[in-house]
């Protein structure tokens, strides 16, 4: 029998984007356009081209890199703390009265649902730029320093394209340093629209510099030997890339990696808040998330009856149009993303010999959409057990005791986060203590805050962002 | 849903229930609930996004599902009168306008009620066993109870006794549950908790079970005369409660929020909750109930605004 309760689309308005056919790179305070080509991003939902965007080439990066410099040796650097937090604030202020606007932008342009962009991803933006406004006038508590770095090379993902913008500029330039920033190829419209929101607030020119491009102009940006600190969020395997450039210069760096997590179930955890936490684990962002959960330990006293509410809660997700407010899951960010996670999800369902499941759930026939998925009978040889996929996957494993959740848990190449299901309080800080993650969630998974230091173990990257920990990248220390 | 199947339900687990102990033991055995993330599955859920055909529906299931009540000491036979003819017309403008559920009266109402809704097919329920606070002997309650199904109640709205469920005497509780449920008859029973009493989503989850063993055909949140009444994530735990019920037991049992429900928008959360925690099986005035006075002439404004593209004054409904 059909659900005679089926929701209308409630589709949010994409007349409050301004879309430009092109864009160019904003440097030195101003849009200009690049000397090298230019790409099309696209609307991962649709495939619909969104705008062309320039690529920067290695002239156009020493350009911003130059007016970085300029702006912080002759403003920014020297301004007091107090000075450069009303600019901080203002910027803030602005993200809110604007936060409709950015987030269907982010939506067209990353394929999340509008739920998401909404309700996570622009007032977490907001939340950071408030919170690092508030540091920029109190470093010498930080225990840090008060001494800026200079120039900062950042190279951001397509995940969280205005979130992790934000991760990345607002602890810079509350330290006194000024940026240039690359945003992903494929998702770049966020970062422009921010740059707009500088020329807005009177950013003094040159504080914040966006050039766009793909893996050259980001190679450019690191490499260029006026950069005194490297930050970069994104995959393992580029990420050793940049310590390689980076090895040997006097570059800071800061790596935000990949995962692997650990989402693990004791008997004696809230079920039905379980549930929930595994859901928005793996299937928040489309599993396009660094600290996903993307490994379900569950212990297996309780693991049939933990399958079976998660497979029963995964037929009420709503796979769709990321612009409908009831979207629980959009579509997957890139073409090449859509072809790992087919490739992947392949593997296991070899592997694990048909242990793969999804709910019944109608896809569009345009853009690139693959369905919530879980997979039974994983262990840890498996490749699906090992990699990260970046997409809406389940592995899930068992566990009996809580020694052996500690094993499994820890047993990977990556240490971001890992999340910790259980009504007893001395297990949760027992786990916490053995797990080797930068986040641990308890009873809870992916939430972040601005308070909140975040970063990696192991391949996971070094270096902390959030919290009075971010502002260490960014200082020269303690004098 | 025949009394064998509530027999058979129930006998599955007569050895839970054969004692304090066996009752304690599989009580304090259920999953716990986390707070803040029951909080935030239901304020997630309240973000859901109900337009046009979606939000006909809903609200037209909505008015089907209002026991539209009257608890005061000030009831008259007028009074009640008037409000079972809302109940059966809530819109005399509009007679596509579907009726009320039912009308939830004192005891000595329902007579009245009865006589006003005769062949209406709206239900008359009445509250018992010494409400709202349950403070009395069993023996008055039972009688109490007797008295409102010999006066032609359909539906007997109890109260537990809160005091025993603190102080964890839950078999008292499951025998009186017992006990008023054979008091009804034929009269469908719904088991008031007043949650905010309770205080802990723990406890709803534990009384919810509670009373579903001891025969309940509806669970209900509250009374209306404890703040705070109806809340999503209580009704949230609840909902879930039933769909767990259904799935042990395959016995159906029905949820009632009542009390603090004031507008279609916090209503079509609960139809919301309803569709996506327990299943769309409970999109039924026989499954779900809204205890409420003033959130049906809320709805009747945004029935009204959806055909006509226009909002009338509040004084365009009735005031009954």
């Amino acid at each position: 029998m059909s659900n005679p309760f089926s929701y209308a689309p409630a589709l949010e308005s994409r007349g409050i984007v301004n879309l430009q056919p092109s864009y160019g790179l904003f440097i030195n305070g101003e849009f200009v356009d690049g000397a090298g080509s230019s790409f099309k991003t696209i609307n991962p939902a649709t495939e619909e081209v969104l705008a062309e965007v320039s690529e920067a080439d290695a002239a156009d990066v020493d350009k911003a890199v130059k007016a970085a410099r300029r702006a912080h040796t002759r403003v920014w650097g020297k301004m007091p703390g107090r000075e450069r937090a009303k600019y901080l604030y203002r910027i803030a202020r602005i993200i809110q009265e604007r936060g409709r606007e950015l987030a269907v932008l982010e939506t067209l342009d990353n394929g999340k649902p509008i739920k998401e962009a909404r309700d996570v991803d622009v007032p977490i933006v907001a939340a950071h730029f408030f919170y690092y406004a508030g540091w920029a006038d109190k470093l010498e508590h930080s225990g840090f320093g008060t001494r800026s770095l200079g120039v900062a090379a950042q190279v951001i993902p397509w995940n969280f394209p205005l979130l992790m913008l934000a991760w990345k500029i607002a602890p810079a330039l509350a330290a006194g340093n000024t940026v240039v920033l690359k945003p992903a190829e494929t998702t770049p419209l966020t970062a422009l629209l921010f740059a707009e929101i500088c020329q807005q607030a009177d950013l003094p020119a040159g504080v914040v510099n966006i050039v766009t491009g793909a893996g050259a102009t980001g190679q450019a940006l690191i490499a260029h030997e006026d950069v005194d600190k490297v930050a970069f969020t994104g995959s393992t395997e580029v990420g050793k890339a940049i310590a390689r450039v980076v090895a040997g210069t006097e570059k800071r760096v800061t790596l935000e990696l990949g995962g692997k997590a650990a989402n693990i179930v004791f008997d004696d955890a809230p079920l039905d808040q379980a549930i929930e936490g595994i859901v928005n684990g793996i299937f928040f962002n489309q599993g396009h998330v660094c600290c996903a959960g993307s490994r379900l330990l569950v212990q297996e006293s309780v693991a049939d009856e933990v399958l079976e509410r998660l497979k029963s809660r995964m037929t009420s997700l709503r796979v769709g149009d990321p612009l409908d407010k009831n979207t629980d899951i959009g579509a997957i960010n890139s073409a090449e993303q859509l072809a790992r996670i087919r490739e992947l999800a392949e593997i296991g369902e070899t592997e694990t010999g048909g242990g793969r499941w999804s709910p019944a759930c109608e896809l569009p026939s345009q853009g690139f959409w693959f369905p919530p998925t879980v997979f039974t009978g994983v262990t840890q040889a498996h490749r699906i057990a090992r990699e990260e996929i970046f997409g809406p996957v389940l592995s899930v494993l068992t566990f009996r005791t809580p020694t052996e959740a500690v094993e499994k848990a820890n047993n990977t190449p990556y240490g971001l986060s890992a999340g910790i299901w259980t009504e007893k309080g001395s297990r949760i800080l027992w786990m916490a203590d053995q797990l080797r993650a930068g986040v641990v969630w308890a009873n809870t998974f992916n939430k972040f805050d601005p308070t909140s230091p975040f970063g990696g173990y192991k391949e996971s990257g070094y270096g902390r962002e959030g919290g009075r920990h971010g502002l260490e990248g960014y200082l020269k220390g303690a004098e | 849903m025949t009394d064998t199947s509530t027999t058979t339900a129930a006998a599955a687990y007569d050895d839970v229930t054969s004692s304090d102990s066996t009752l304690r033991r599989f009580l304090h055995g259920l999953p716990g609930v986390d707070q803040v993330g029951a909080e935030a599955r239901a304020a997630s859920l309240g973000t859901r996004s109900i337009k046009t055909s979606a939000k006909e529906f809903a609200i037209d299931l909505a008015i089907r599902m209002v026991d539209l009540t009257t608890l005061e000491g000030a009831d008259t036979v007028g009074k009640v009168t008037a409000l079972a003819n809302k109940a059966m017309r809530p819109d005399p403008a509009d007679p596509s306008c579907p009726q009320a559920a039912a009308v939830c009266v004192y005891p000595d109402m329902v007579a009245t009620a009865k006589q006003v809704l005769s062949s209406s097919g709206i239900k008359v329920a009445a509250v018992a066993t010494a409400f709202p606070s349950g403070r009395a002997a069993m023996d008055i309650k039972l009688a109490d109870t007797r008295d409102a199904v010999e006066a032609g109640a359909d539906e007997i709205d109890m109260v537990i006794d809160r005091g025993a469920f603190l102080s964890g005497r839950y078999l008292q509780v499951f025998e009186e549950i017992q006990a008023v449920k054979q008091a009804c008859g034929q009269a469908h029973l719904k088991v008031i908790f007043e949650t905010g009493e309770l205080q802990t989503y723990d406890n709803v989850r534990r009384v919810s079970w509670l009373a579903m063993l001891a025969g309940a055909d509806f669970i209900k949140t509250s009374t209306g005369k404890v703040q705070p009444a109806a809340t999503l994530p209580v009704t949230l735990v609840m909902l879930e409660a039933v769909r767990d019920f259904r799935a042990a037991t395959g016995q159906m049992v029905g949820v009632k929020p009542a009390g603090g429900i004031r507008n279609t928008k916090e209503a079509i959360k609960y139809l919301v909750m309803v569709n996506e925690v327990a299943g769309s099986d409970w999109l039924d005035p026989d499954w779900f109930r809204f205890g409420a006075s003033s959130l049906l002439n809320d709805l009747l404004m945004q029935r009204t605004k959806m055909q006509t593209g226009r909002y009338s004054g509040p004084d365009y409904f009735t005031l009954d």
